[in-house]
C-alpha cells in the first residue's frame, strides 16, 4: 500500500538537510547595566518533520546551552513559543523547517512590543494584564440553574472561533499599533472579550464594551490584518475585532 | 532569599492545581506556584472529553461509570475512590458549565455526550455516550475556564517559579519517625526563573499538583516540562510512590512524533487498520473493537507491527482511518487533531489514513492519597498538611490502566477535594517551624551544577534515559529488558553526578533547570523500572511477556516504593514496621548509590466488584 520513492535515501529514511539559524541574542547584564542584542548563527542538521523548535533544541542541547527560549507542549496548544521567524510571528513548534526557504539563514527573533528578558524570552506580564482587564470570565446574574444552562448549537457556534485562543501573544505582538503604543489592549484581549460578549449565557457584555470603548480600546485598531495572519490557531482576529466595534455601535450582541 | 507565608501553597497550575486554588483561595490565604504560566499547563493538551453519567443523550448512571473505571483499571482501582469520582463527576461537569465552559450542545441545548474507550452501558453491553466535550479541545477549554475563574477570584500566582524541595519536619528518607510522632509539612523551597533568586514558602498546607512524568520516555504525548517534579520531590523525602510501573501508552500518537490524536477519533467512528487494511481490533476486542481500553488497543497495535502487519516503508505503525467520515463531521468534532496530521505529517485525513503508534501518555501511579487528597506515608498514616491531586497523585481511581476522559475528571473531582481539605486543615492548624536554613541543600546542589566547569551534558544523559525506557520498559516488558533498563538507569545516575551546564548566568537559566528536571526524571525512572521488575504478572498498562497473565493471588495489591537509607550498624531493619506491608512478592530491596529502594504494598479497596476476567 505504500509506494517507495525513488530516492538515494534508504527505504523509509527521512531525508535530512542542513539549515542555518540566525538568532537574535540578548543576555542581560546581571549588574543591571545595559547590553546590546547581537545575531548568532548556528548550523544544524534537520530532518523532514523537524520544526523550528527542534532546530532550537538541537542548538541548545548540542551547541550552546545558554540559548534561551520558552517551550512546553511542542505541538501548538500551550502557546509558549511564539517568536518572530523570518519576520513573521509564529509558533516555533508549528513551523516546519521544510516549509521555510532553507537556502538562506532562518532568522529567529523575540516577538515585538514586549520587553526582552533574555534571548527569545519576553516579559509577558503587560500582555496578561490587558487580558485580565477585559474581565475574561463568564458574568451572570440571578440564581444558578440546578443543571446546565441551555445553549443552542447555533448560539454555541457564534463564539466558537474566539474560544480557540491560547494566549500566545502572536497576534498582539504583530500589531503595529501595539508596537508604538504599549497601552493599547491589543488583539488578544479583544478576542477574549469577544469570546464572552457573544456567549448567550453571559451578561457582562455592556461592561466589557465600556472598557473597550476606552481610547486605548478597539478604536485604535487600524485593520491591518497582521493579527489574523499571525494567529497560529487560525482565529479570524480582525473579524472578531470588527464585530466588537459593530456591537459597540449597535449594542446588538 | 525571600520568605513568604501562606495558609495554603499549591504547587502546579494545571487543572488540578487551579481547581484546588478556586476552593482554597476563597477560604484561606493561598498562593499558587507554577513553573509555567498557568495557561501553558498540559491540561490544555487534553482533547476528547470528560465523562459523567449525565444521561443527556442516552440512559446512563454513575454506577455503570464506576464499574467501567474499575474494570478498565484491571481491578487494581480503589473502588471507594472510583465511586466518589463517578458520583461527583456529574457536579464537576455542571460546575464547569456554570463557570462558562463552552461544551458542545445537543439539539435541545444541553451538554452533548459522545462515546469513549471502555465506557459502556450496563457493565459492558455496548459503548455508551458519556463523554462531555468541546470539540477535540476539551482540556484547552477546562484550562482556560479554570484560569478565567482564577482571574475573577484574584488568585495569587507565582509564575515561572520552580519548586525544588518539599519541607517536612521528619525526613523519611533519612531515618525512622520516632514512635508516636506525626509527620508535618512546613512549606516548600522555590527558585525564581527570571532572577535566579530562592524563595522559601512557609505553609500550613501544601497541595502538590505538578502533573506527570512522560519525559522519562522518548516517544510521548507529554510536554517537555512534564518531568515528574512533584513525585520526585516527595520520593526524595521518603514519601512512597504508588504503582509507578503502570504507565499508559496511548494508542494513537502520530507515528514517529508521539503527538496525541484523541481517542475521540475512534469515538466518532474512526477505525484502526493494519497494512492489509484489516480492522484488526475485531480480533482482540470483539464487542467494542476500536473502543477497547487503551492498554488493550496499544498492545494490539504493537502486536500487529511485531507480526509483520505494520504499515509504512518500515512496517512500524498502523493506520487510523477516518476517510469514511464526512469532512463536515470531522471539522465539527475533530478539528485540532486533523490539523496536527496535516501540519506535522502532511497527511489529509479526509482522504488518507493517518499513521499512528502508541505514545507514552499518562502515569497511573504517583503519590498515594486517600479520597480527601491527604498524602499517605505508608498504607495508613497521612503526612499532616500535605495533599496531592491529579496525575502526580495516585488515589487510585485509575488502577493499572486509566480510561479515556477520566483524567480530566480526576483533576476536577480530586483537585476540588484537595483544595477544600487543604484549606480546612490550614484554618485550624498552626505553622510548623521551618528547619534552620531551609534552602541550604537545594542552593548547594544548584550551585554545584551551575559552576561545574565541564562535565556530562544534560541532553546526552536524558536522551540515553529516554531511549532505554522506550526500548526496555514500554508496551512489552520482560525481566531481561527491565534488568537492562535498571542497569542503564543506575549508570546514568552516576553520570548525572558529573553533569554540567553551559549557561553560567543567574537570570532565566533554563539550561540549569533542565539539569534539575533530569534529576527528577532519573528518580522517577528508577521507581518505574523497579516496580515493573518486581511485578511478575501482566495487568492493565503493565505487560510482562514472561508473565502474560494477571496473578490476583500474588499481585492484587498496590506497589509502594520507599526511598530509605542504606542499612547501617544498629539500624532497625526496614520493611518490618511502619512502611506498610513487605510480605511475599513485595519483599524486595534494590540498592542504589547512597540509598535503597524498599518496596512494600498496600491493599486494594474493594467494595462492590470482585475481580473478573477482563474481556471486551
Amino acid at each position: 500500500m505504500t509506494a517507495v520513492a525513488e530516492a538515494p535515501a534508504k527505504v523509509g529514511e527521512v531525508p535530512s538537510f542542513e539549515v542555518t539559524l540566525k538568532v537574535l541574542r540578548y543576555l542581560p547584564d546581571e549588574s543591571g547595566s545595559p547590553t546590546v542584542a547581537h545575531w548568532d548563527e548556528f548550523r544544524v542538521q534537520a530532518h523532514g518533520t523537524d520544526r523550528v523548535l527542534d532546530a532550537l533544541h538541537q542548538v541548545k542541547w548540542q551547541q550552546d546551552g545558554s540559548l534561551t527560549f520558552r517551550r512546553s507542549c511542542a505541538h501548538g496548544v500551550c502557546g509558549s513559543d511564539a517568536m518572530r521567524i523570518n519576520g513573521r510571528n509564529r509558533l516555533a513548534c508549528k513551523t516546519l523547517l521544510k516549509d521555510l526557504d532553507i537556502s538562506k539563514p532562518i532568522t529567529v527573533e523575540p516577538i515585538k512590543g514586549l520587553p526582552v528578558i533574555k534571548d527569545l524570552v519576553v516579559d509577558m506580564e503587560p500582555f496578561f494584564a490587558s487580558y485580565r482587564e477585559i474581565m475574561p470570565f463568564l458574568i451572570t446574574t440571578g440564581n444558578e440553574p440546578t443543571k446546565e444552562r441551555l445553549q443552542s448549537a447555533t448560539q454555541r457556534e457564534r463564539f466558537d472561533d474566539t474560544t480557540k485562543c491560547i494566549l500566545c501573544a502572536a497576534c498582539t505582538s504583530s500589531c503595529p499599533v501595539f508596537w508604538t503604543d504599549g497601552q493599547y489592549f491589543g488583539p488578544a484581549a479583544i478576542v477574549n472579550a469577544h469570546r464572552f460578549i457573544f456567549d448567550s449565557r453571559d451578561e457582562g457584555g455592556a461592561q466589557r464594551l465600556e472598557i473597550l470603548n476606552d481610547k486605548e480600546g478597539v478604536w485604535r485598531c487600524r485593520t491591518t490584518f497582521n493579527c489574523t495572519e499571525a494567529c497560529p490557531r487560525g482565529i479570524e482576529v480582525t473579524k472578531a475585532i470588527q464585530e466588537v466595534k459593530r456591537a459597540m455601535i449597535t449594542r446588538a450582541f | 532569599m525571600q520568605t513568604h507565608q501562606y495558609d495554603v501553597v499549591i504547587v502546579g497550575a494545571g487543572g488540578a492545581g487551579m481547581r484546588a486554588a478556586l476552593e482554597s483561595s476563597t477560604r484561606v490565604r493561598t498562593a499558587v506556584i507554577s513553573k509555567l504560566y498557568p495557561t501553558r499547563s498540559h491540561t490544555g493538551a487534553a482533547q476528547g472529553g470528560m465523562c459523567a453519567a449525565l444521561a443527556n443523550v442516552e440512559e446512563d448512571n454513575w454506577e455503570w461509570h464506576t464499574f467501567d473505571t474499575v474494570k478498565g483499571g484491571d481491578y487494581l482501582v480503589d473502588q471507594d475512590a472510583a465511586e466518589v469520582m463517578a458520583k461527583e463527576a456529574i457536579d464537576a461537569v455542571l460546575d464547569l458549565e456554570k463557570m462558562g465552559l463552552p461544551f458542545n450542545r445537543t439539539p435541545e441545548g444541553r451538554i452533548d455526550q459522545r462515546r469513549f474507550g471502555g465506557h459502556t452501558r450496563n457493565h459492558g453491553e455496548a459503548a455508551v455516550r458519556r463523554s462531555c466535550y468541546a470539540a477535540d479541545r476539551t482540556g484547552h477549554m477546562i484550562l482556560q475556564t479554570l484560569y478565567q475563574q482564577c482571574v475573577k477570584n484574584e488568585v495569587e500566582f507565582f509564575n515561572e517559579f520552580y519548586v525544588l524541595d518539599l519541607l517536612v519536619d521528619h525526613d523519611l528518607a533519612a531515618g525512622h519517625v520516632p514512635d508516636g510522632e506525626e509527620v508535618n509539612v512546613s512549606g516548600v523551597v522555590a527558585y525564581e526563573l527570571a532572577t535566579g533568586e530562592i524563595h522559601v514558602f512557609q505553609a500550613k498546607s501544601v497541595v502538590l499538583a505538578t502533573g506527570g512524568a512522560g519525559k522519562i520516555f522518548k516517544t510521548t504525548s507529554n510536554a517537555h516540562t512534564l518531568t515528574g517534579d512533584g513525585m520526585a520531590l516527595a520520593y526524595r523525602r521518603g514519601i512512597p510512590l504508588e504503582d509507578m510501573e503502570f504507565f499508559q501508552f496511548h494508542p494513537t500518537g502520530l507515528a514517529g512524533l508521539g503527538i496525541l490524536l484523541s481517542e475521540a477519533a475512534r469515538g466518532e467512528g474512526g477505525i484502526l487498520r493494519n497494512s492489509e487494511g484489516e480492522r484488526f481490533m475485531e480480533r482482540y476486542a470483539p464487542t467494542i473493537k476500536d473502543l477497547a481500553p487503551r492498554d488493550i488497543v496499544a498492545r494490539s497495535m504493537a502486536n500487529e507491527v511485531r507480526e509483520g502487519r505494520g504499515a509504512g516503508p518500515n512496517k512500524d505503525y498502523v493506520l487510523l482511518d477516518l476517510t469514511h467520515l464526512e469532512p463536515a463531521h470531522i471539522d465539527a468534532k475533530l478539528p485540532d487533531i486533523t490539523e496536527f496530521a496535516r501540519t506535522y505529517l502532511g497527511i489529509e485525513p479526509y482522504t488518507e489514513p493517518v499513521p499512528v503508534y502508541p505514545t507514552a501518555h499518562y502515569a497511573m501511579g504517583g503519590i498515594p492519597t486517600n479520597i480527601e487528597g491527604e498524602v499517605l506515608r505508608n498504607s495508613t498514616d497521612v503526612i499532616r498538611g500535605l495533599y496531592a491531586a491529579g496525575e502526580v497523585a495516585c488515589v487510585s481511581v485509575h488502577g493499572s490502566n486509566r480510561l479515556g476522559t477520566n483524567s480530566l475528571l480526576d483533576i476536577n473531582v480530586f483537585g476540588k477535594r484537595s483544595g477544600i481539605s487543604a484549606a480546612q486543615y490550614a484554618s485550624t492548624a498552626s505553622f510548623v517551624e521551618l528547619p534552620e536554613d531551609p534552602a541550604a541543600t537545594v542552593v548547594a546542589g544548584l550551585e554545584e551544577i551551575r559552576t561545574r566547569p565541564d562535565g556530562e551534558r544534560v541532553a546526552d544523559i536524558r536522551k540515553a534515559l529516554q531511549e532505554t525506557m522506550d526500548a526496555n520498559a514500554q508496551v512489552f516488558r520482560t525481566r531481561e529488558s527491565l534488568t537492562a533498563a535498571l542497569d542503564d538507569v543506575k549508570a546514568l545516575q552516576k553520570r548525572f553526578r558529573a553533569v554540567s551546564v553551559q549557561d553560567k548566568s543567574r537570570m532565566f537559566n533554563t539550561d540549569l533547570l533542565e539539569a534539575v528536571e533530569l534529576g527528577f526524571l532519573l528518580d522517577i525512572a528508577e521507581t518505574v523500572v523497579v516496580g515493573a521488575l518486581n511485578r511478575d504478572e501482566s495487568r492493565g498498562g503493565h505487560f510482562r511477556e514472561d508473565f502474560p497473565d494477571r496473578d490476583d493471588a500474588n499481585y492484587m495489591r498496590h506497589t509502594m516504593a520507599y526511598r530509605r537509607p542504606l542499612p547501617a550498624e544498629g539500624h532497625r531493619q526496614w520493611g518490618t514496621d511502619q512502611d506498610g506491608d513487605h510480605e511475599g512478592p513485595f519483599a524486595h530491596t534494590t540498592v542504589f548509590d547512597g540509598y535503597q529502594l524498599v518496596l512494600g504494598s498496600k491493599p486494594v479497596t474493594m467494595t462492590r466488584y470482585q475481580p473478573m476476567e477482563r474481556k471486551y
